[in-house]
């Protein structure tokens, strides 16, 4: 495949008509992106939407619309991810008996790296830090984060880096290297074009915006708790919040120096990684699985909490083994530092360094099946509601265990030289990471949905998704596993054997099952919104739920509460109801909150503009963008007038307003 | 009503608020992200440990490093760490004169610092030892390179700072500013003892 | 200390709470003087040659190193386990944890690698032992 050259020129850089990819399907997609993107431009300026979106959300500092924005983010990047995939399974259909397929080497490779870092980072990722940002503050009884500007900026900087991206896929190209750019072929010498660079820059721009995140809710976590909210007490998702921040502050600077060196290695030609003068490609893996391994954590164990939480709301029991479960999730935390070499067994470190891994790997799995039996025994002889969050939950326990148990089948370093890189590692970490967290997400945004707009989901399309996913799912995933003992190595394009077709068909059609899946959750949403009167929920509690977000109106008014909750236990709102709590209804005071500020957009587009302009050699634009960054923040820091008063009298009006809507129902 | 609540035991809601105070958590969320670019360190530190000896042919540190220069510079970091120490005790006692002179001492130690590092860069690509040359000396130069983009960043701030506190004097927020850049450049310091033992003295024996 | 009246105590105006320290003039004094004559004497046993022992100059250097570390903790850094409710501590203890096993990780894993597989090469690579 023919690459566009290097040659810069001052003004452009590299950058130039040579840049448009030369591929009909890629053409395809940006007349269908450019007409849909014109066409919402359009209607949100028809119908002067733009003030809107730009003051009540775009600027905005509260956590829940922050959050909100999260998730939008990771469902659209989901499509796009997902589209990635479909089109790797028609790919590895078509390509037998002599056929190239319909996808050149280079595009194909492209797709699968794509794939993986866009389904990590901007769909995992920001699915999970959207959860957490809406829940943890209402949860812990807060009225926002710590440092909620910091928070509109992180959010921006996660878009920013999915701009980059994005952008990637009709400005040039994307990385062919696999979603970790392993040198030496991500190094300069076999990947000498913009695709290693869209996605060096592409991820310390969301980067950047990852770890302060990360920062802010930790610090939420251990300063804003309510009054009483010991952290023995603290509900378990907010505990797995906790550990999962802990992990992101102390695992993304890793990934974030390690690709530091890579762009040095490949911008400036020092010899980390490189094969000649010294340099040690191998020093790169280490580093980048020293950040992976946590990251795998950090993505599943916030839906370990949705999980708890969701099993003893619909068990209506307290969580079986509370304690239990927090030194569970402290254990893995601890611990998912000990075995990151388990991704790179074959390196050849020999036996005592891959038992020691080995062995870490397996101590690793007991917290998890400890949880496992908690989640159990808070069903057993539980009143169970099947609603669509627990049947999800239910759908996760299946997949998630048989998932986990290949995962320590592969952490035998012996079984592991077998399958490294096979398809079957490949059906491995798909079945812990949709089985796991994607559905998690999908019953947090199940569970929560009511909480955050005020009416519920539609139940019949949700279990259309649900069923769709899981057969979906093992249709799809199943057959890789049996091609991966048959030792089919992982992102191959073209296949010799037509023995192995019929299990590549298999799996495509598991692909489009899944397809129907997120095509009847998007109608799901749909008919939600379009028949909300219906399903509405004044009550603000429509699970009766367990913990302190239930305690507040749905959606929970801007300040959360107007007086901040007191817990005298676990379950704090179940004991409110239990003790018959009322709430105050007089002697409002007016709320301290900080102010909208668009200082995080702009710092975010400099920072976005920055990366294009390092990616393409544009060297006077990346010196003005970066001196542009450090203005920016100077100026905003002379700004000292960051918070306002709700008026007491305001507190009162929307109080009043929930009284006589709780008064409706005759609670 | 909402007096009754406040007296009994089952009581669940917080009928009188007191203030959240404005910053409390500046401190340690300051602090958190310094440790997590103590990690960053950490990475630096781990790769030079593993590429240290890889010279491919070209010159170690013995070849390379001038002890006395360095010495030099552990004495501008130190001198500007308690200068800084100066600065904040200052800061306590309210009077802002004496809080800025001592933050303007600082960024001089900071500057002298910043100079004799360009000077030692400067002078090994000169000789032909640059960052391209060998692993060895990619991990010195990203390494010590970033401590001393650490310490720009932080006399930046400090020049900031100082006209932040020259306008609106010392308010609680410039405050809660200058005991976080206290704490940067302490850590900075830190760090230092961790460069000038692992890479200059371990280097040299 | 005599910013901490008891008018204070309410609003705290330094925007550092409970268990914060300030230092002195007599803390700051003592920790650059102790740490002065840490950083001079592991400089001047190198600069002198070192002692006969490699590995023991190696020891004392950084034996230097991590007192030299532990008076910054405590005369610059106010480093306390009382301070927002020994959180910052704890904090501390958790990197210090998880800096070690990135350092020592990588050094060992690595040095098993260039072991095994480059059995021939020098691996003075590692710098360490060897």
């Amino acid at each position: 495949m023919a690459i566009a050259s290097n040659e810069t020129t001052f003004l452009f850089g590299r950058l130039n008509f040579g840049a448009i990819p030369q591929e009909p399907i890629v053409w395809a997609t940006f007349v269908a992106v450019a007409i849909g993107g014109v066409a919402l431009l359009a209607v949100l300026t028809k119908f002067k939407l733009w003030g809107y979106l730009w003051n009540e959300w775009f600027t905005s500092v509260d956590h829940k619309k922050i959050g909100i924005m999260y998730l939008v983010l990771a469902l659209i990047m989901l499509l796009r991810g997902f589209a990635d995939a479909i089109m790797m399974r028609i790919q590895q259909v078509w390509a037998f008996g002599g056929s190239e397929g319909y996808l050149n080497s280079h595009h194909y490779d492209q797709i699968f790296t794509a794939h993986g870092v866009i389904m990590i980072f901007f769909v995992a990722m920001p699915f999970v830090t959207g959860l957490m940002n809406y829940i943890v503050p209402l949860q812990i009884g807060a009225r926002d984060v710590s440092f909620p500007f910091l928070n509109n900026f992180s959010f921006w900087m996660t878009v920013g880096g999915a701009v980059l991206v994005m952008a990637s896929l009709f400005i040039g190209e994307f990385a062919q290297t696999g979603w970790l750019a392993f040198p030496p072929l991500s190094g300069i010498g076999y990947s000498p074009w913009v695709g290693v660079d869209y996605y060096i820059w592409g991820l310390q721009v969301a980067g950047v915006g990852t770890t302060l995140s990360g920062i802010n809710l930790l610090v939420t976590i251990l300063k804003m708790r309510c009054p009483g909210m010991t952290l023995m007490r603290m509900p378990v998702f907010t505990w797995t919040a906790l550990c999962t921040n802990v992990l992101i502050v102390a695992t993304f600077p890793v990934l974030t120096m390690t690709l530091i060196l890579l762009t040095l290695d490949r911008y400036l030609g020092t010899n980390f990684f490189t094969n000649d003068l010294g340099g040690n490609p191998m020093m790169y893996v280490n580093l980048i699985w020293i950040w992976g391994h946590p990251e795998v954590y950090i993505l599943i164990l916030p839906l370990f909490g949705v999980f708890s939480e969701v099993v003893s709301t619909y068990s209506g029991k307290r969580l079986f083994g509370y304690t239990s479960m927090v030194y569970a999730t402290v254990c893995i935390t601890i611990l998912s530092y000990l075995v990151w070499l388990h991704h790179f067994f074959t390196m050849g470190a020999g036996a005592s360094v891959n038992s020691f891994f080995g062995i870490t790997t397996m101590i690793i799995s007991i917290p998890t099946g400890a949880k496992m039996f908690n989640w159990l025994f808070t069903m057993y002889r539980g009143k169970i509601r099947y609603e669509l969050p627990m049947m999800w939950a239910i759908a996760f326990m299946f997949t998630f265990v048989l998932g986990g148990m290949t995962g320590v089948l592969l952490a035998v370093p012996p079984a592991d030289f077998v399958l490294h890189n096979s398809l079957f590692l490949v059906a491995h970490f798909h079945n812990v990471i949709i089985g796991g967290v994607l559905f998690g997400c999908f019953a947090a945004v199940n569970f929560w949905w009511p909480k955050a707009f005020g009416f519920k989901l539609n139940v019949f399309w949700g279990k259309v998704s649900l069923w769709c996913w899981v057969i979906g799912f093992w249709v799809a995933f199943t057959p890789l596993y049996v091609l991966g003992l048959m030792g089919v190595t992982r992102r191959m394009r073209v296949f010799d054997d037509p023995d192995l077709r019929i299990w590549f068909i298999i799996a495509a059609i598991g692909a489009a099952i899944i397809a129907a899946g997120i095509a009847a959750m998007l109608i799901q949403f749909y008919v939600s919104i379009r028949d909300r009167e219906a399903l509405a929920d004044v009550s603000g509690d429509p699970w009766d739920g367990r913990t302190l977000e239930w305690a507040t109106s749905s959606p929970p008014p801007h300040y959360n509460f107007a007086f901040t909750p007191v817990s005298h236990g676990l379950d704090t709102w179940w004991d409110m109801k239990r003790f018959g709590q009322t709430r105050p209804q007089a002697n409002y005071v007016p709320i301290h909150m900080p102010r909208n500020t668009g200082a995080g957009v702009v710092l975010a587009a400099l920072s976005t503009i920055c990366g294009f302009a390092l990616i393409w050699y544009i060297w006077w634009l990346a010196v003005l963008s970066f001196i542009g960054i450090i203005v920016v923040t100077i100026v905003h820091t002379f700004n000292y007038n960051r918070d306002y008063y709700i008026p007491a009298e305001e507190v009162r009006n929307t109080e009043d307003e929930r009284d006589r809507e709780l008064a409706t129902l005759g609670a | 009503m909402s007096t009754v609540h406040t007296t009994s035991p089952g009581d669940f809601w917080e009928t009188d608020p007191h203030h959240h105070e404005e910053g409390a958590s500046t401190g340690i969320g300051f602090w958190v992200y310094l440790m997590s670019d103590c990690l960053m360190f950490a990475v630096l530190f781990a790769v030079y440990g593993v590429l240290s000896g890889s010279y491919a042919a070209g010159p170690g540190p013995k070849d390379l490093f001038d002890l006395e220069l360095v010495a030099l510079n552990t004495a501008f970091l130190l001198i500007s760490s308690i200068t800084f120490g100066f600065a904040m005790l200052a800061m306590f006692k309210g009077n802002q004169k004496s809080t800025l002179l001592w933050l303007a001492v600082t960024l001089l130690f900071g500057l002298c610092f910043l100079s004799v590092e360009i000077y030692e860069f400067r002078h090994l690509i000169h000789v032909g030892a640059g960052p391209q040359r060998s692993a060895f000396l990619s991990a010195f130069f990203a390494l010590v390179g970033t401590h001393g983009l650490h310490v720009t960043f932080g006399s930046i701030w400090l020049v900031v700072l100082m006209v932040q506190i020259s306008q609106r004097g010392l308010i609680p927020a410039n405050q809660r500013r200058m005991m976080c850049l206290s704490m940067f450049w302490h850590f900075l310091d830190v760090v230092w003892i961790g460069v000038f033992t692992f890479v200059y003295l371990m280097g040299m024996i | 200390m005599s910013a901490h009246t008891h008018d204070t105590h309410h609003h705290d105006d330094h925007g550092h709470d409970g268990g914060h320290d300030h230092g002195t003039y007599k803390s700051y004094f003592t920790g650059f003087v102790l740490s002065v004559i840490l950083t001079a004497i592991p400089f001047a046993l190198v600069m002198a040659g070192g002692l006969e022992s490699r590995v023991i100059t190696m020891l004392l250097v950084v034996g230097f190193a991590a007192v030299q570390i532990v008076v910054h903790m405590v005369y610059f850094l106010h480093m306390n386990t009382r301070s927002d409710e020994g959180w910052t501590f704890m904090s501390l203890i958790f990197t210090i944890i998880i800096l070690v096993v990135v350092l020592a990780g990588s050094i060992w894993v690595m040095y098993h690698m260039n072991t095994n597989m480059m059995p021939t090469m020098d691996h003075e690579a590692l710098g360490i032992g060897s």
